[in-house]
């Protein structure tokens, strides 16, 4: 298309870091549908597929790069959802921010010390920690919530061990 | 590079120990104490749960019979009752802190008391 633009319209020239951010959080939020589509026996129990991708840019990008994948993939992926500012929303968005708030943290350890494994599962358990408080302290105000702890944290370390598994082994196979 | 780095075991481990420590502190055994029997509203007995006790309440169908709490160690159920869809007695055991048995016609409850109480319901 032929641009008209006069001397006072910008036109925003995305830089090669966002289409690569971009081209990260369609990754996730493609993986988020996907996991929206499986069954889950109890809210809160779901693979978290989206993590690889955000494990995978953490690594190869740093930290704020896996926000900003992370942030994207919250929001996108709610709307796409039909879940935007729905209680799944905000549930989502805490254990998003916990998690990358520990991934951060972590940032500080050695990469050859502590690799995509262990970074996930200490994801995974602040991703769901960050979601049962903002449950216990929102949704359900009771404790016989915490009763569902041990399950959702039997998940979050599975899920977090097979996600850090899979980003490792992506990451090993497509070495950049 | 391995794919399992040694900080990546030490993590593993301490979400192991996470996910034991809370399944062992939320679904131990919240161990009742005592056996609370209740006519009308009003306590009219309080037993504790570590011997065996038998008591007979005459309830609102006393004419009928006595109610019987029946307390053994841990554990308390209602043995008999007057009332005519026995209800409280089906029941059998009360083991958890929080549970009840209600013999209605009889106006008489047996409710396990202790520190972690549950509650009956919850509803969200």
């Amino acid at each position: 298309m032929a641009s008209t633009a006069g001397p006072a319209s910008h036109e925003v020239q995305p830089s090669a870091r966002d289409r690569r951010l971009a081209h990260y959080a369609a990754a996730a939020i493609a993986a988020a549908l996907v996991e929206a589509a499986i069954p889950s026996p109890l809210p809160g129990v779901k693979p978290g597929l989206a993590n690889v991708v955000i494990l995978i840019v953490l690594a190869r990008h740093g930290w704020r790069d896996a926000v900003w994948v992370s942030v994207l993939r919250v929001i996108a992926g709610s709307l796409l959802a039909g879940q935007f500012l729905a209680p799944g929303f905000f549930l989502a968005a805490s254990g998003a921010l916990c998690s990358l708030l520990v991934l951060g943290a972590l940032q500080a350890v050695s990469w050859r010390w502590l690799g995509p494994v262990g970074r996930s599962v200490a994801a995974a358990f602040a991703h769901i920690g960050g979601q049962l408080l903002l449950a216990r302290a929102w949704l359900v105000p009771h404790d016989g919530l915490f009763n569902l702890a041990p399950v959702f944290f039997a998940a979050a370390l599975l899920f977090g061990v097979v996600n850090g598994v899979v980003a490792a082994r992506l990451m090993e196979r497509n070495p950049q | 590079m391995t794919v399992v780095r040694p900080g990546d075991w030490l993590v593993i481990a301490a979400g192991l120990a996470a996910t034991v420590a809370t399944a062992a502190s939320q679904w131990g055994q919240a161990a009742p104490a005592h056996a609370q029997v209740r006519l009308d509203g009003r306590v009219v007995a309080e037993l504790p749960l570590t011997g065996r006790h038998r008591v007979s309440i005459d309830g609102a169908l006393s004419s009928r019979g006595p109610t019987v709490i029946e307390v053994e160690p841990g554990r308390a159920r209602v043995a008999a009752d007057p009332g005519p869809r026995q209800y409280c007695v089906l029941q059998g055991w009360l083991t958890r802190a929080g549970s009840v048995a209600v013999c209605a016609p009889s106006h008489v409850t047996l409710q396990l008391t202790g520190a972690g109480s549950m509650p009956d319901t919850v509803a969200f």
